[in-house]
């Protein structure tokens, strides 16, 4: 039993001279729904692509389910246990719904007939109607369909809800929470949905210039970042130095906003220390904490 | 029992599922003996992640207001009836703070803020649980 369902460490990818991946680290718990977050062009779909064999790493490993995928044989094996949605949702669109899933299901040994009924009863999706023919919300849900369907262990999804509208989108979320809750089946999701991602991620990623750079229990880091918001009586009086957990400081005038990501006693000690200063305490979203870290530095002080 | 959360608040989804729940025990909506869903139902209702919702039962179990067992789900304690009665007699205790506070002339933003603040330092040192929202 791994605990973990993808590790991945000190991955690396260029093409040409375009540096995708810069030592990429993540970890993602077996049974998790883990969101792996970033900006266009960040290396979301290049890490997806390594992970299922599709590009080779120029350095680092990734492992699936323990098995090394640098290992065609290994690699192989893992794919057999992966359900993949891919971002351009490739399916053939000469086919209907039905032909495209008799046409799936031989290559998985383990398909399951009892999803495939109840997700084509959830999903409404028409039998007879051709691909072509199917809006995109559909496409997305056909492609769900066939990734759960073949018994898949581990769902790894692209962009899964791009180009739903709201209501199609909350109808997916909810069928790959009740997957997660009922299969025991990981989910690793790329999105630049920060709601969505809040919404149903136990442990997320964010992904910045082909580096990890905010990584963990999504719970655990909202407990952990907090934003202080500090009123100063004499505009001079900014530290030099701040103590360790200090993300950024934004000043305007009299005022400084500090986003922090631990640590917080001590800076509250610190903020203290200032002559005649005053601040307050507010929680921080999954959006602020994006934001702050894949931003271009103009305002920062830290 | 009706849940809300709000998942870009900034605070921890397991702590506002529990808070929300301590709060129906307070309220009375849920007493000793109730049943609160599964958790793979509350998950797919409140379409959240399972994980997060084990993490809120495992910690309420912790804290002794709901009663996990094997197989049937989750309970509510029977000594939750005795903290909704420590619950009144905090309630007289803040009644006659806030009124002088307001007598001095202080907001109820202003009230609210340096509550907030004193429970936050306690939570920093470890003095407390919960979310304090």
């Amino acid at each position: 039993m791994n605990d973990f369902a993808i590790e991945v460490s000190g991955l690396k990818k260029s093409y040409r001279n375009q540096r995708a991946l810069n030592h990429l680290d993540l970890r993602v718990p077996a049974g998790s729904i883990f969101g792996f977050l970033g900006r266009n062009g960040a290396g979301k779909t290049t890490t997806i692509k390594i992970l299922m064999g599709m590009l080779r790493a120029d350095g680092g490993t990734a492992r699936i389910f323990g098995m090394d995928i640098g290992d065609p044989r290994l690699c192989m094996e893992a794919r057999s246990r992966i359900g993949f949605v891919t971002e351009d949702k490739d399916l053939f669109p000469y086919m209907t719904v039905e032909q495209m899933i008799r046409f799936t299901r031989p290559f998985f040994p383990r398909w399951r007939d009892d999803l495939e009924s109840r997700y084509l009863k959830i999903f409404d999706l028409p039998p007879k109607r051709k691909i072509s023919d199917l809006s995109k919300g559909m496409r997305s849900k056909l492609m769900l369909l066939i990734a759960v369907c073949h018994g898949a262990e581990l769902l790894i999804l692209d962009e899964p809800t791009d180009g739903l509208d709201p209501a199609a989108t909350e109808e997916v979320l909810r069928e790959l929470v009740a997957i997660a809750a009922s299969q025991q089946t990981t989910i690793f999701f790329s999105s630049h949905q920060l709601t969505e991602v809040e919404q149903i991620a136990d442990s997320i990623c964010i992904v910045d210039k082909g580096r990890a750079i905010v990584t963990g229990v999504l719970d655990d880091l909202k407990a952990r970042y907090q934003r202080l918001q500090v009123v100063l009586e004499n505009e001079s009086a900014v530290p030099a130095r701040w103590v360790e957990g200090v993300d950024h400081v934004r000043r305007e005038g009299r005022t400084l906003s500090i986003l922090a990501s631990g640590n917080i006693s001590a800076i509250v000690g610190q903020i203290e220390s200032l002559p005649g200063a005053t601040f307050e305490r507010f929680p921080v979203g999954l959006k602020e904490i994006f934001l702050e870290n894949v931003r271009s530095d103009e305002n920062a002080l830290v | 029992m009706i849940l809300r959360l709000n998942q870009s608040s900034g605070i921890p989804l397991y702590l506002q599922l529990m808070e929300q729940v301590k709060h129906a025990v307070e309220t009375g909506a849920l007493q000793s003996g109730d049943q609160l869903p599964t958790m793979r139902k509350l998950a797919e209702d409140l379409v959240m992640n399972p994980n997060t919702v084990a993490r809120a039962y495992r910690e309420l179990e912790h804290e002794g207001i709901v009663e996990l067992k094997h197989g049937s789900g989750a309970f509510i304690c029977e000594s939750t009836a005795r903290k909704s009665k420590v619950t009144k007699k905090a309630q007289a205790v803040v009644q006659s703070a806030v009124e002088r506070l307001v007598a001095s002339g202080l907001s109820g933003d202003e009230i609210r803020r340096l509550v907030e603040n004193e429970l936050a330092l306690l939570r920093d040192e470890g003095k407390l649980q919960g979310s304090g929202s």
